[in-house]
């Protein structure tokens, strides 16, 4: 067999034995860079509810968010300064920075990364 | 459904290999549903306490929205992923997002399709630029992934499961790549 036929094989076949169960929401994102070591939960960024509001364009274009997980040095300082996530959690385009739990979210020992992220158990990241 | 189409493309080429019966979700079931919402046409989502990730002893929790409340009312898409058909959702006005926030900002949309034919015994690939750009702008792409001209860049469908080039948003953010048939979507 060609290679990309054996990858096509190993692909299709890894697809067919997922046992779909328990995940967290596709695409949710942990940021726990500092959160935990700080003394507070870690922060879940719901990609699902803010597409809902927000084209990609809005954050990763226009606010300078990178696109990739971890990439962003974000620290409660910059935010309270108006920037990430405080460039909106601001009590006027959406709810501001008193509501500490909203963001700060998660269980305690969550490692920083995308979430839920579908695999095909075929070879590679995803 | 994206297990099946996975069939499809899969038995295609591995003849050989025995038959495999692929899991079909039964009724509703009170053990296997605990924590989950279903909603009308049958799609279920985790309750956010249950989800593995938030703390069901944080009490801002039951301010936060649940998955199944929002999703469940946008158009279906594959198993995987946020079970939504994002660009389907869009296209018919079940949602309206921002395209931009600050004033004066440029929304820059492109109906382009390009077709990739390195795809061994899978359909072509077609990559529409109008669907992506209504979401993406040209700078999330070019050149930060792809180099803005046909045949430039060099890959196959390895970099793209690393989480390169398309990888990069399928299968983390976007519809995922157990989804083949979305992309491979022209026959030869
Ligand atoms: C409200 C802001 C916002 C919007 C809108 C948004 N994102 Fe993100 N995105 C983020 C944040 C925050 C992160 C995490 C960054 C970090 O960890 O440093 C992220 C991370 C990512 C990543 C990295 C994932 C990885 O595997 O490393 C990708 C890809 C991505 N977003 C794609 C998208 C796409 C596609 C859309 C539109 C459908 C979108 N984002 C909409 C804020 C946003
Ligand atoms: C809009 C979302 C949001 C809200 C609201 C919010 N935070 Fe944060 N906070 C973040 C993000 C994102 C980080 C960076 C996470 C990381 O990587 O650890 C962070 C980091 C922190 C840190 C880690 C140390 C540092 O300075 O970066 C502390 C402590 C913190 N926040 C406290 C608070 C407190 C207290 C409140 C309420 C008064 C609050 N936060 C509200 C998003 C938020
Ligand atoms: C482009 C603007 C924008 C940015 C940037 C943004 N948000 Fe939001 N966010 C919103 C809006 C709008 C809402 C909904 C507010 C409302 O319902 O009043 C929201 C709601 C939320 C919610 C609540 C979701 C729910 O279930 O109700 C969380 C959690 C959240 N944001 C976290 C974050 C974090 C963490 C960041 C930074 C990594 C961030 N947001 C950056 C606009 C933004
Ligand atoms: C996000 C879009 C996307 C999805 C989803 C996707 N592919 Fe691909 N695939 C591509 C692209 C792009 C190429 C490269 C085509 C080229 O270079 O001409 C490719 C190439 C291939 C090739 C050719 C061999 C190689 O290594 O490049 C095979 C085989 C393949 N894909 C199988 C699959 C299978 C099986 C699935 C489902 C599990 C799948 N693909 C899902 C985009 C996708
Ligand atoms: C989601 C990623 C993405 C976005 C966003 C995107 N492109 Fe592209 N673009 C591609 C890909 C993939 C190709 C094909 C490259 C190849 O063949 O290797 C391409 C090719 C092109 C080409 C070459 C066409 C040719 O015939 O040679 C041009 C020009 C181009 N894009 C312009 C744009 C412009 C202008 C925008 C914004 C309005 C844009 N693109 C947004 C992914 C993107
Ligand atoms: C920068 C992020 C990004 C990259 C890179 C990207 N896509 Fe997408 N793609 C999206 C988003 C966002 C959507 C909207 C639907 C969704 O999120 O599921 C989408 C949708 C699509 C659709 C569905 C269109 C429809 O009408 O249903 C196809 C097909 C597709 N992408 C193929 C590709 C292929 C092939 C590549 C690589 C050549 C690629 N994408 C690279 C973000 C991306």
């Amino acid at each position: 067999m060609r290679p990309a036929t054996v990858l096509t094989c190993a692909i299709g076949l890894a697809g067919l034995v997922w046992l779909g169960e328990a995940r967290s929401e596709y695409a949710d994102v942990v940021l726990n860079r500092n959160s935990e070591a700080a003394g507070v939960r870690p922060v879940i960024y719901p990609h699902w509810f803010h597409r809902i509001r927000f084209r990609c364009k809005v954050c990763h274009h226009e606010l300078g968010f990178i696109m990739r997980a971890g990439a962003n040095r974000i620290t409660m300082g910059d935010i309270y300064q108006g920037k990430f996530c405080g460039m909106c959690h601001d009590n006027e385009i959406a709810w501001g920075l008193e509501n500490c739990g909203l963001c700060h979210s998660g269980r305690a020992g969550l490692k920083s990364g995308i979430q839920g992220g579908h695999k095909t158990l075929g070879p590679g990241r995803w | 459904m994206a297990l099946l189409l996975v069939a499809t493309l899969a038995l295609g080429t591995c003849a050989s290999k025995p038959p495999v019966t692929p899991e079909i979700a039964g009724p509703a079931n009170p053990v296997r549903d605990a924590g989950k919402i279903r909603s009308a046409d049958g799609r279920e989502w985790r309750r956010l306490a249950a989800d593995g990730l938030h703390d069901p002893q944080n009490d801002m929790l039951q301010f936060l929205q649940q998955p199944a409340e929002a999703l469940g009312a946008l158009p279906k898409g594959g198993p995987d992923g946020n079970q939504v058909d994002w660009a389907a959702a869009l296209r018919t006005g079940a949602i309206e997002p921002r395209t931009n926030i600050l004033p004066g900002t440029e929304i820059r949309v492109l109906d382009l399709d390009i077709v990739f034919t390195e795809t061994a015994g899978q359909p072509y690939v077609v990559f529409p630029h109008r669907q992506h750009t209504e979401w993406l702008d040209c700078a999330n792409c070019h050149p930060a992934i792809f180099i803005a001209r046909r045949g430039a860049n060099d890959f196959g469908m390895l970099d793209v499961l690393n989480g390169d080039y398309c990888g990069q948003c399928h299968g983390a953010v976007s519809f995922p790549l157990t989804e083949c048939r979305r992309c491979h979507s022209r026959d030869k």
